[in-house]
């Protein structure tokens, strides 16, 4: 027969894809036995640990690890590249090295016993020469007067000037996002042991496991065919966990110099300060609607800053979603002592649209609009993720519809400050976003033996987002087999290589792949079925592990695949392809409603909505959770979640979970998930939701406070003293 | 905040007293730590301990001799010589809850307790609910909840929920949310937990 259509099946006939499963690993993971890098004890594991920089800036004067190697129980000690002081050759003047954040890495150590390590690192000795830090992430003429500012970055487009003159409504504020760290639970790090001499097996946390064994090969000096990278769970990433990390060849190199496996695995407070974190952003901007309430035109300048390397939110995201025809903006980032970022879940969007849509807000406050009624007016001039045009306003328009259904809005909404007299006030904010989410690289094998098992082995990893239960229902639904009988191969670099797990890419990257080599494998086996029953290949349907021609049972899936031969039969996946499995460009609207207590600056979420386009649904269950994770997510940076910089230090002050606000289980309030799927989304192919969810609550729920309180609290997170200092100035 | 030196030169002394004073952990994980010390005996108080030392510790019904330092907590010897590796360490001063055990039945952060201190009870991990093909009613309430992400967090819920419904098997939502909140969760995977925790608990579990 001619090769089969490359589709979904048709919606109507899905018995798992896109419906309610339980995660396959899910009992594994409840009971501890799912082994994530953290837990892997091979026989004569060694702790290592490391000795990092108190000062936010200085000079490593010298280094002296000797008394560490004597310790008792210490096996190997390792110095950082280039942290011990050099000579230059030609000019013979000292070259020292510099220390740009707290917490940098200068030395590791691998002992018997976690309090060995701890022995080992008292005994380096380190002499620094501490330099002028700055870590004011804020204060951005602070930032110029002492040429720690980067050029502003400015972009313009329209008659500024006129539209801002012709304009009937104009307002003016101030808007800001802190810092916030990754903050996984499973910290950074990774498991280390060589055998045969020179292979190295890493158990590296990761969400990028194809794609990191070459990084442990180049700079250990060895042939990245021999170094494998394993990571069958991993305990958070969000955009942290690309890399095998300079501790990660720390790790390495101390388990080949004692020829022992080395675990080194980051501590909280350097787990909360060197892996990554989101950059913060302030903005001073200027929008103005006409007498009809549409936006007309925009200025903003927005600073701050990545750390180090001086970054900041990318100006090509600004203003967020909603784009006036008149517009500038500008941005500077600020060179700080800070521990560096990483891609935070949706780089850029959610500091955006938490900058942009608080502005737009405050705006129809200002006019005395419902906020609702001005961003449906507006839709018109919001443009997509992926190409940049305009937005699909009708979906958004749609969106809107449903989340102010599910929050009762019309009913609810008052107008900005009127709630009442009573302490507590209550208000409605909303906002909304946009992200790709295209398909990522990925391959596969799925293997079919003759006794009808399926196996699938693919390099790619699961976050948590449920990719094993997602190839598992694509494998099981092509074969109309039960999904927990499937047998899914993530998480080694020996298997076939798929895409790093960032910009929600997976999902698509994946499916497509799979999908695939699926339809190639059924084609096959139609093929076989058909010859032996004498019937014609083009009727033929998988289902309720059985082959069936036009709705009548033929053989069972055993049967079948016993025609295969002796042996089992793989087929390849690949992707992406342009074959319609995948697309790009999902949206999404979010609602919230706060109860803010004046007299004690807390504000509770009471209900949170949102609503998702998300394409084609593989597994509901597990893309519900990924909505309902990013709405928490938000909730914590929304509310109690930030870096704390000490400006007389240098140091991250709060730097554990005692102090590093997260929300707890009786914080969250009641969330409302919704997919906005007509028949087009289904359509529309498989798309990443991992960001998407976790960009516009920030806005949101910032209006909504503003509506309560009836003032904007200028800065997230909107913690009780913020709140109370707003309100008495 | 932990002291101690290495026992084969010399060693400082150790007292449980010293640690309590010591600890740098947060309200809740103290008091725990408290109130189980203040379950021994008097004279345990003032036992000075220094150098390792061989215990046996119950762990899931078996006895397990177990060489420690004084400086030793029972989340390592758990996690590394037990292998029993569902509490999980997150490298804090303990107060997320990834490493919640039972110890005669109380939910305790493993990584606040000495594994001196576990002498003679009854330790209880999050492996001993898989069961032989029938999992613990929890467990199989996360599942079907998703209460679940990335799943670092979950053993450590999975075992507050256990002692919480074992405590009072009804509870009401602001009795789970007590309950359940010494433990942090990343993900967002609150909102599952809870309606499972509802669900146990109108049920019995």
């Amino acid at each position: 027969m001619p090769e089969l259509p490359v589709a979904w099946k048709p919606q109507a006939e899905n018995v798992v894809f896109g419906k309610e499963v339980s995660r396959i690993d899910g009992v594994d993971k409840a009971t501890g036995f799912a082994k994530y890098s953290a837990d892997i004890n091979t026989p004569g594991t060694l702790h290592g640990k490391l000795l990092q920089s108190p000062y936010a800036h200085a000079r490593i004067k010298a280094i002296d690890v000797e008394a560490a190697r004597k310790v008792p129980g210490v096996k190997a000690v390792y110095v950082f590249p280039d942290r011990a002081p050099r000579t230059n050759e030609e000019t013979g003047e000292p070259i020292y090295f510099e220390i740009e954040h707290e917490g940098q890495p200068i030395a590791a150590v691998a002992a018997e016993t976690s309090g060995q390590a701890d022995d080992g690192l008292r005994a380096i000795k380190v002499v620094y020469e501490p330099l002028e830090f700055f870590v004011d992430e804020f204060h951005l003429p602070r930032a110029v007067e002492l040429g720690r500012a980067r050029p502003i970055r400015a972009a313009q487009q329209g008659d500024l000037e006129g539209a801002f003159k012709a304009a009937a409504h104009t307002i003016t504020g101030m808007y800001g996002i802190q810092t916030i760290s990754h903050m996984c639970l499973e910290p950074h790090g990774s498991h280390c042991e060589f055998t045969d001499g020179d292979h190295l097996t890493a158990h590296l946390s990761t969400q990028n496991v194809s794609g990191t064994p070459g990084q442990f090969a180049s700079p250990l000096g060895l042939d990245a065919a021999k170094v494998h990278v394993s990571c069958d769970y991993m305990g958070g990433g969000f955009g942290s966990k690309f890399a095998a990390d300079e501790w990660d060849i720390a790790c390495a190199a101390m388990a080949r110099d004692a020829q022992r496996p080395v675990k080194l695995m980051l501590d909280r407070a350097t787990e909360l300060n060197i892996p990554g974190s989101r950059p913060s952003a302030f903005a001073e901007i200027t929008v103005a609607a006409d007498a009809d309430g549409k936006l007309v035109a925009w200025d903003s300048h927005h600073w701050g800053t990545s750390g180090p390397q001086g970054g900041t939110v990318a100006p090509t995201v600004m203003p967020y979603v909603f784009e006036p025809k008149n517009r500038r903006t500008r941005a500077t980032g600020i060179v700080t002592n800070r521990g560096p970022d990483r891609a935070w879940r949706a780089p850029n969007h959610p500091q955006a649209c938490a900058l942009t849509q608080t502005a737009i807000d405050d705006l129809a406050a200002a006019i005395g609009v419902d906020p609702y009624d001005l961003f449906l007016k507006n839709l018109d001039l919001t443009w997509s993720a992926t190409s940049r045009n305009p937005a699909d306003k009708d979906i958004y328009a749609a969106e809107l519809e449903i989340a102010a259904k599910l929050m009762d809005w019309k009913a609810k909404w008052h107008p900005r400050g009127e709630a009442g007299d009573g302490p507590v006030k209550t208000g409605l904010g909303l906002a909304l976003h946009t992200w790709g989410g295209a398909a990522g690289r990925g391959t596969c094998t799925v293997a079919i033996h003759p006794d009808g098992t399926v196996e699938t082995f693919s390099g790619t990893q699961d976050l948590g987002t449920g990719t094993r239960t997602a190839l598992a229902v694509i494998l099981a639904e092509s074969f109309g087999l039960p999904y927990e009988k499937i047998k899914v191969h993530i998480g080694s670099s020996k298997y076939p290589m798929s895409g790093p797990s960032g910009g929600s890419t997976t999902i698509g990257g994946v499916s497509g792949p799979h999908r695939r080599a699926a339809l190639k494998a059924l084609g096959r086996i139609y093929d076989l079925v058909a010859a032996k029953h004498s019937v014609d290949a083009g009727t033929l349907t998988a289902a309720n592990e059985q082959i069936l021609s036009a709705g009548k049972p033929v053989c069972t899936w055993a049967e079948a695949c016993s025609l295969l031969g002796p042996m089992k039969v793989e087929f390849q996946g690949e992707g992406p392809a342009n074959d319609g499995l995948t697309s790009a460009q999902v949206g999404g609207v979010q609602m919230a409603e706060v109860a803010v207590d004046v007299e004690t600056g807390v504000t509770k979420v009471v209900r949170y909505v949102a609503v998702q386009d998300i394409g084609t649904i593989v597994c509901r269950e597990q893309a519900k959770s990924q909505v309902l994770g990013a709405m928490i997510m938000t909730i914590a940076y929304a509310l109690s979640e930030e870096r704390i910089m000490d400006n007389a230090t240098g140091r991250f002050v709060n730097a554990d979970l005692q102090h590093y606000k997260l929300p707890r289980i009786g914080d969250i309030g009641e969330l409302i998930v919704e997919f906005y799927e007509p028949e087009s989304q289904y359509k529309k192919g498989v798309i990443g939701l991992g960001e998407p969810p976790v960009i516009s609550g920030g806005a949101a729920i910032s209006n909504a406070v503003a509506n309560a309180v009836g003032q904007r609290i200028p800065v997230l997170p909107l913690t009780p003293k913020r709140i109370l200092d707003s309100l008495r100035s | 905040m932990v002291q101690g030196k290495d026992p084969g030169s010399g060693g400082v002394i150790f007292t449980r007293r010293n640690f309590l004073k010591g600890s740098g952990a947060a309200m809740a994980a103290t008091a725990a730590v408290t109130q189980t010390a203040a379950q021994q005996p008097a004279a345990a108080a003032t036992r000075v301990v220094s150098g390792a030392k061989e215990i046996t510790l119950n762990v899931n019904g078996a006895d397990h001799k177990v060489a420690v330092e004084p400086r030793t907590t029972l989340l390592e010897v758990l996690r590394d010589k037990l292998n029993l590796t569902g509490c999980k360490d997150l490298k804090d001063v303990y107060v997320d809850g990834a490493d919640t055990v039972l110890v005669d039945g109380k939910a305790t952060y493993a990584g606040v307790m000495l594994a001196l201190q576990a002498e003679g009870k009854k330790i209880r991990t999050v492996e001993s609910l898989r069961g032989d093909g029938q999992p613990d009613p929890v467990v199989t309430g996360f599942v079907k909840h998703d209460a679940m992400q990335c799943g670092f967090c979950t053993p450590g819920f999975v075992m507050a929920m256990r002692a919480l419904l074992d405590k009072q098997p009804n509870p009401t939502l602001d009795e789970i949310r007590e309950g359940l909140g010494g433990n942090i969760c990343r993900c967002g995977t609150y909102d599952g937990i809870t309606k499972c925790a509802l669900e146990l608990a109108k049920g019995g579990a």
